[in-house]
């Protein structure tokens, strides 16, 4: 392998750790809050392809006015979900499983009503030129956004960090998911809180689905699952409840699949494998994650 | 925290009553499994097969997910599993050199050939081995992380079979496999793995099985050892879904990997949850209505006429009926149609009696 080719490689692996670490953050931030696997993330970031899809090839809106307004759609969409399907649970003090298994219909749910509207024939994502053009740089040769990727990723970290550290409602968030009763107690509306949480965390959901889109054309109602585990995955490497372990374990997940992919041509077919490997390497050598701490629990 | 009589009060020994009861169920049901395939026809009795194995694959889950408390989606790999290893040692070797058309079958694989039976086991075994060799690491876990890397097992397994030509075909997957599941062995192995479960969930096992679902800390306090308790039950339900794996094969005639997609879990869940998580009798109650109706609610998908509206049909509409019910179900209806109790002639006598006297009250009232 060259060394031109494996820049190349590297690129590549940073724009799939990018979209990886974009929807960890929901996975991480939703669990942080509730201790819950929202197994409907992965079907929120199918249908904001869908959106996109919709949005700039069926009714021609500009890719720069459709990403915001789908990411927007999208998060309206999660908190409904949470509305719908988690808040009455949560109400009645059910047992954290009925939460699960209402997520995993959630998810059922979103996947086959997306087969009926949408049909399950693959659809072509369009191509929006200021993202897809190839750039050469030296002998390198990369499409335009394994640049704006990883930069717009860094930024909407950089934004979501400054948040949750100074903004009363991301003070909210953090005190929540220390303790959601004494929250309660000193006059935070919890209530309003998750729903934030999974507003913003699909929202970045979508920010990932769209430049999943760009670099992997091909849409179908079941193409969320796979990406959605791997981003559970992630976040759990990375050490779940933590945003930083979500972005750091999300980069490594999509930089280490690739690089596998390239190294060892053989094994391509088995990539989706690997990331449940490591998910169990990991979860033996050090469970809480990279930088995860343990928590505690309550007897 | 569920509240379960059950732990408290171990069930009384049956009474004259209940045993003439039950004998009488067994001999009409076994008269109408004898005359099933006259009087329904050959379409319902698969159906009713396909039933069973579904029973007994849900049954599976219910042992580790309802009555063990630990939250899997495990089942469609280690059906996986044991369908292979069924299939795979109970096609004739001469057979399998014309389905092995892209890649010879390996050597030592080719020539292994067993009766049915015998192959069954041994898909259980298969999947058991695996279980173990996922549990290890994986048992270790709190509740929620372990679902996911069950799941993602789950996915490892579908794509292993996928991709290892010499041994299980790859994508083509393996075709023209006898099928020797009647009804009477759909209906025998179901009876054998509801009672042996039964047996089990009224042993010190079983007990302690509970006592881990309704609080880890205190049944470890009381000296319940969590991981081998934990390893049992989950060893055990994918010995029990490998079988289910093995019947499934043989049956349809053909298995391919992506059969045993994750989705597949969904549909259990499904039957799981409406019976009633922790109860046995109410996972296979579940599993028979939700298989039925999957069939039944066919027309769903086509277009009808009703004369004065058109439905176009959509496909995949009747996945998407499952998928509210599932959510409707957890939402409104917690317990499911059997809670997690058990099924007993007492209780349904008394639900009986209740009804026909809130009958003769509202007839009084009305008149």
């Amino acid at each position: 392998m060259s060394l031109d080719v494996f820049l190349q490689q590297v690129c590549n692996g940073i724009t799939l750790g990018s979209v990886y670490a974009l929807v960890a953050i929901g996975y991480t931030m939703v669990y942080g809050i509730m201790r819950l696997i929202n197994f409907a993330h992965g079907s929120l970031f199918m249908m904001s392809m869908y959106f996109a899809f919709y949005a700039i090839g069926f009714f021609v809106v500009p890719w720069y006015i459709a990403f915001p307004l789908v990411a927007v759609l999208t998060a309206v969409m999660g908190m409904a979900t949470e509305r719908i399907a988690y808040y009455p649970l949560r109400r009645s003090g059910s047992p954290p499983t009925s939460i699960l298994i209402s997520a995993v219909g959630v998810s059922y749910f979103i996947e086959n009503f997306a087969t009926v509207l949408f049909t399950g024939r693959q659809k072509l994502f369009p191509s929006i030129p200021f993202f897809t053009d190839i750039i050469t740089i030296g002998n390198v040769r990369l499409q335009r956004m394994s640049i704006v990727v990883p930069v717009l990723t860094f930024v909407l970290l950089i934004i979501l960090m400054f948040l949750l550290e100074k903004s009363k409602p991301g003070m909210a968030m953090r005190a929540v998911s220390r303790d959601a009763d004494a929250a309660q107690l000193m006059g935070i509306d919890v209530n309003r809180t998750i729903s934030l949480t999974f507003g913003i965390g699909s929202a970045l959901a979508a920010v990932g689905a769209m430049v999943w889109g760009l670099k992997y054309p091909q849409i179908a109602p079941t193409i969320g699952a796979m990406p959605g585990m791997k981003c559970f995955v992630s976040a759990v490497i990375g050490g779940i409840g933590n945003v930083k372990g979500a972005v750091i374990g999300g980069l490594l997940l999509g930089f280490v699949e690739v690089m596998i992919v390239a190294f060892f041509p053989a094994l391509t077919s088995y990539r989706d494998a690997f990331a449940f490997c490591f998910l169990i390497v990991v979860l033996l050598v050090k469970p809480t994650g990279i930088i995860g701490e343990k928590i505690a629990d309550k007897v | 925290m569920m509240q379960n009589k059950q732990i408290l009060h171990p069930p009384k020994k049956m009474s004259r009553r209940d045993i003439i009861l039950t004998c009488a169920a067994v001999f009409i049901l076994i008269v109408i499994l004898a005359n099933a395939e006259n009087w329904f026809g050959s379409y319902v009795v698969r159906i009713l097969n396909t039933c069973c194995i579904y029973a007994i694959a849900t049954l599976a889950m219910n042992l580790v997910n309802g009555c063990t408390g630990v939250f899997t989606l495990g089942n469609p790999g280690f059906m996986c599993v044991g369908a292979y290893t069924c299939a795979l040692l109970y096609l004739q070797p001469a057979v399998k050199d014309t389905l092995y058309y892209v890649e010879p079958i390996v050597p030592w694989l080719r020539d292994i050939h067993t009766n049915y039976f015998i192959a069954l086991i041994c898909g259980g075994i298969m999947a058991a081995l695996a279980a173990v060799l996922i549990g290890v690491p994986v048992l270790r876990l709190k509740g929620d992380y372990l679902s996911i890397a069950t799941l993602g097992f789950s996915e490892i397994a579908r794509i292993i079979m996928l991709n290892a030509q010499s041994v299980t075909n790859g994508a083509i997957g393996l075709t023209q496999i006898p099928n020797v599941v009647n009804i009477w062995v759909a209906f025998g192995a179901l009876a054998v793995v509801f009672i042996f479960l039964r047996l089990l969930m009224n042993s010190s096992y079983g007990r302690a099985f509970l006592a881990i679902r309704e609080d880890e800390i205190a049944a470890e306090a009381m000296g319940i050892h969590l991981f081998k308790h934990k390893m049992l039950s989950f060893v055990l339900s994918a010995f029990i879904a490998g079988i289910s794996g093995g019947l499934l094969a043989s049956l349809i005639g053909a298995i391919d990997a992506n059969q045993f997609k994750y989705t597949f879990v969904y549909q259990f869940l499904l039957m799981m949850v409406l019976g009633g998580q922790g109860s046995m009798s109410g996972s296979v109650i579940g599993a028979f209505i939700v298989t039925s109706a999957l069939e039944w609610l066919r027309f769903m998908d086509e277009p009808i006429n009703l004369g004065f509206i058109q439905y176009p049909g959509f496909a995949g509409m009747r996945m998407v009926l499952f998928s509210v019910l599932l959510i409707l179900i957890v939402l409104f209806w917690g317990k499911g149609i059997m809670g997690d109790k058990e099924f007993s002639w007492e209780r349904l006598i008394t639900g009986l009696k209740r009804l026909g006297k809130r009958r003769s009250q509202e007839k009084e009232e009305v008149s």
